[in-house]
């Protein structure tokens, strides 16, 4: 019944004689050149395969253009273009670097990026801190100094550190698990402590912790628990804690001793880093002089 | 339910699976619509070489090309407006507006973009001029490729053909990459042989392109590539004004003296001028562009015979069915003339769909006019810090911190003071600046760039907040004390 020549009286087209319940396919052949342009699309894989590395056996092919490669490439030039501006860092002094508005900005930006990859797994994105002995970098309260050069010393020797000889070192005693103080001394001390920023709960007992604070504490301190950094002694006057403020945290604190630690990136990171580490550490709010 | 019987006999091996392309070979003609197409034509192509060369003084340093895609520093320059990366809704707007404007003129006049404005159109219509210069009218040309043998002067003139395609070619592919860059740098590194690969590359797509496409797609790229084509027919309806065959007054067709015909004696010269090879008298189509070549070539035969023009001409098919109904009962000839005119009407300009495309016109044009009359020539950004959202010191405040993007779009760099409303008593400081007599911080912009500066706002403890969150506005203000820039913000907190 159907035939290649018959024709479908409505479009005056011809159809493929495909029928099915009396629905007949009509024939609207493509134009040549598209066959054409299917045809050099095979070509263009074939010289690809020959340029680019398509097939297991062909190496690199005849570009030597490989994704990995290109990347490596790109890297050693991105290094070498940065050199000379790290090679600056390296000599500059520390006040050419916060005075020089290039130097700086190149310093702090560099910085966010080597802070996110080494810095950001304990002290937190943006410098925040973390609960349990990881300072923030973003506030005003520095345990051993928060002038550019003292940022820098401690990244490059590291807190308790013990490959680095210059790491900055301090121990709190652990007064009542080693027998300095007693239970109820602990309890008159935690009160004082609180006193110092008007917290206190129990007039007497603080009266009777200043006696104790003095002798034990004010050493490192400070009489009036304003701190010393030259030991990495924490301010206890202000409202910034980094083992928590609550009575029962400063009592734990008394009790069995604090003591964080920070490895010392001095053998780790080119100088230029440790650099730029520090100047966007100091960009991030504490700005000190 | 029947059983599926799969046909008797496949076939498939005798319907073509591909058709071999019909070549056309479009004839030349004269007439008013061929005049309207070559002034077209002429100041179409003449802005499209020739804009990248005017020259606009915007000051010492800055580009002095009129229009200018700067795409390595992120700036479009067209005359005295400068558009950044961050604007580019003013292009979309541009974008929106031809294309309403596109529907609009499609339902009041059929393609009239297709046959006289569309680049595919226009260097097709040069590249043809250019092929009968050299190789002659239609009829030449068809001997001449149906010849089995050529003489040496046939080849010349091929190769002439080619060479003067392909010098048309390669200006086109110039000038969109002088669109791109400064044209008479370009032009001169061009001559040192001294131009980077990208503009190589462009250059040679776009020469590539012209060449195949005007030289030899042509009508199969509006036939077979275009989209418009398929979906154009939804813009047009009754009223619209298309190119059409008068069939009520042609035909039937027939010989000139012969008695009882129509007007249309079937000598083909509608067909014959056609650029995509259709017969107009089969009515609306697809393959039509809409150019009106056949109604200069009917014209033409219509007056040579002594008869009215306008046996094909621009007529809506309201007027179509109307001129049809009036006649059906006349003899054909010239009986049918007069009354088939009288029956028509002016075509309905105003109608739903041209009420709508006019509104969404104007309240794109209008939005974009508002848009540029507001523009700010100084805009901020304020990023807060995600981490940390908020720093207590030592003495008890909270400060937050966030980044300020000014972004400057004037020659002078300006000093700006920043203050923040809604935070009373808050504390401003942005770092490695000082503040003014007032207190509140003095900003730099970069002049033509973004400069960014760290702000931070600290709340002393007498003055923290009641609320974990803080509407503020952060406020940019010039020595005169005028806000030129405002950004919203919050200021978070702990838990009061």
């Amino acid at each position: 019944m159907s035939s290649a020549t018959e024709r479908d009286p409505v479009t005056g087209t011809q159809t493929t004689g495909h029928e099915w319940d009396g629905i007949k396919e009509l024939n609207t052949p493509m134009p040549k050149w598209w066959l054409w342009t299917f045809y050099a699309t095979i070509v263009f894989a074939a010289v690809w395969v020959v340029l680019y590395p398509a097939l297991p056996w062909t190496g690199t092919g005849l570009t030597g253009s490989v994704a990995r490669l290109d990347n490596e490439r790109d890297l050693a030039a991105h290094r070498a273009a940065a050199e000379p501006m790290l090679e600056r860092l390296r000599q500059a002094s520390v006040e050419q670097v916060l005075a020089d508005p290039e130097l700086g900005a190149y310093a702090v930006a560099g910085g966010r990026a080597a802070f996110a990859s080494t810095c950001a797994g304990c002290h937190g994105a943006g410098g925040q801190g973390a609960p349990g002995g990881f300072p923030s970098l973003a506030d005003d309260d520095w345990l051993w100094g928060g002038r550019l050069a003292d940022i820098e010393q401690t990244i490059r020797h590291g807190i308790r550190a013990a490959e680095d000889a210059d790491t900055r070192m301090s121990q709190m005693p652990r007064f009542l698990a080693d027998g300095m103080l007693t239970a109820p001394q602990v309890n008159d001390v935690a009160e004082h402590v609180l006193s110092l920023t008007n917290r206190a709960t129990d007039a007497a007992a603080a009266e009777r912790g200043a006696v104790l604070f003095a002798e034990n504490c004010a050493a490192c301190h400070g009489e009036r628990g304003q701190g010393n950094r030259e030991l990495g002694a924490p301010r206890l006057d202000d409202s910034v804690w980094l083992y928590g403020g609550d009575k029962p945290a400063i009592i734990r604190s008394i009790a069995f001793a604090r003591g964080g630690s920070m490895p010392a990136w001095g053998a780790r990171l080119d100088p230029a880093v440790i650099r730029m580490l520090a100047a966007y550490i100091h960009s991030l709010g504490g700005t000190e002089r | 339910m029947g059983k599926l019987d799969p046909p008797e006999t496949l076939a498939t091996q005798d319907a073509p699976l591909y058709a071999s392309r019909v070549r056309v070979y479009p004839q030349a003609v004269r007439g008013t619509v061929r005049r309207v197409k070559w002034a077209v034509l002429t100041v179409c192509l003449a802005l499209y070489y020739l804009v990248p060369w005017l020259r606009w003084n915007r000051g010492p340093g800055r580009p002095d090309q009129a229009v200018l895609a700067d795409m390595e520093h992120g700036r479009l320059f067209f005359l005295w407006l400068e558009i950044w990366p961050q604007e580019v809704y003013y292009l979309t707007g541009l974008l929106v507006l031809g294309a309403i404007a596109l529907f609009a003129v499609t339902s009041l006049f059929g393609r009239l973009w297709c046959g006289f404005a569309c680049p595919q159109t226009a260097w097709t219509d040069l590249f043809m001029l250019v092929e009968r210069l050299i190789e002659g009218d239609r009829n030449a040309r068809m001997r001449r490729d149906r010849a089995t043998r050529w003489s040496g002067a046939d080849y010349a003139r091929k190769i002439a053909k080619h060479a003067a395609w392909l010098a048309i070619a390669a200006a086109t592919g110039g000038a969109w990459v002088a669109y791109f860059n400064d044209a008479p740098t370009l032009v001169r590194d061009a001559l040192h042989g001294d131009v980077p690969i990208g503009v190589v590359f462009f250059f040679a797509l776009f020469t590539a392109t012209t060449y195949l496409l005007a030289g030899w797609a042509r009508e199969q790229v509006c036939t077979y590539m275009c989209p418009w084509p398929r979906f154009q027919a939804a813009m047009l309806d009754a009223d619209s004004l298309v190119v059409s065959y008068r069939d009520w007054r042609g035909e039937p067709r027939g010989k000139a003296r012969a008695a009882g015909v129509g007007d249309c004696v079937e000598c083909r010269a509608c067909v014959h001028v056609c650029p995509t090879g259709v017969d107009i008298r089969e009515g609306l189509q697809m393959a039509c562009i809409g150019c009106g070549l056949c109604i200069d070539a009917c014209d033409g035969i219509m007056g040579k015979l002594g008869r009215p023009q306008g046996l094909i001409a621009f007529e809506t098919l309201d007027n179509l069915a109307a001129s049809d109904a009036a006649t059906k009962s006349l003899p054909p000839g010239p009986a049918r003339q007069a009354p088939g005119m009288a029956a028509r009407r002016v075509p309905r300009i105003i109608r739903a769909r041209t009420i709508l495309y006019a509104a969404v016109l104007s309240a794109v044009a209008a939005a974009m006019i508002v848009g540029l009359a507001l523009r700010r020539p100084v805009s901020l950004e304020a990023l807060r810090d995600r981490a940390p959202l908020f720093v207590r010191l030592s003495d008890g405040s909270i400060r937050n911190g966030f980044t300020l993007k000014l972004a400057e779009r004037r020659a002078e760099p300006a000093q700006l003071a920043v203050d923040v409303e809604g935070l009373p008593g808050a504390r401003l400081q942005v770092v490695g600046r000082d503040a003014d007599a007032a207190g509140h911080p003095l900003v730099a912009t970069r002049p033509d760039g973004v400069a960014e500066w760290r702000l931070l706002v600290t709340a002393p403890p007498q003055a923290l907040p009641r609320a974990e969150s803080t509407a503020i506005t952060i406020r940019l203000r010039d020595a005169e004390g005028r806000v030129l820039a405002a950004e919203r913000s919050v200021f978070l907190g702990p838990k009061p």
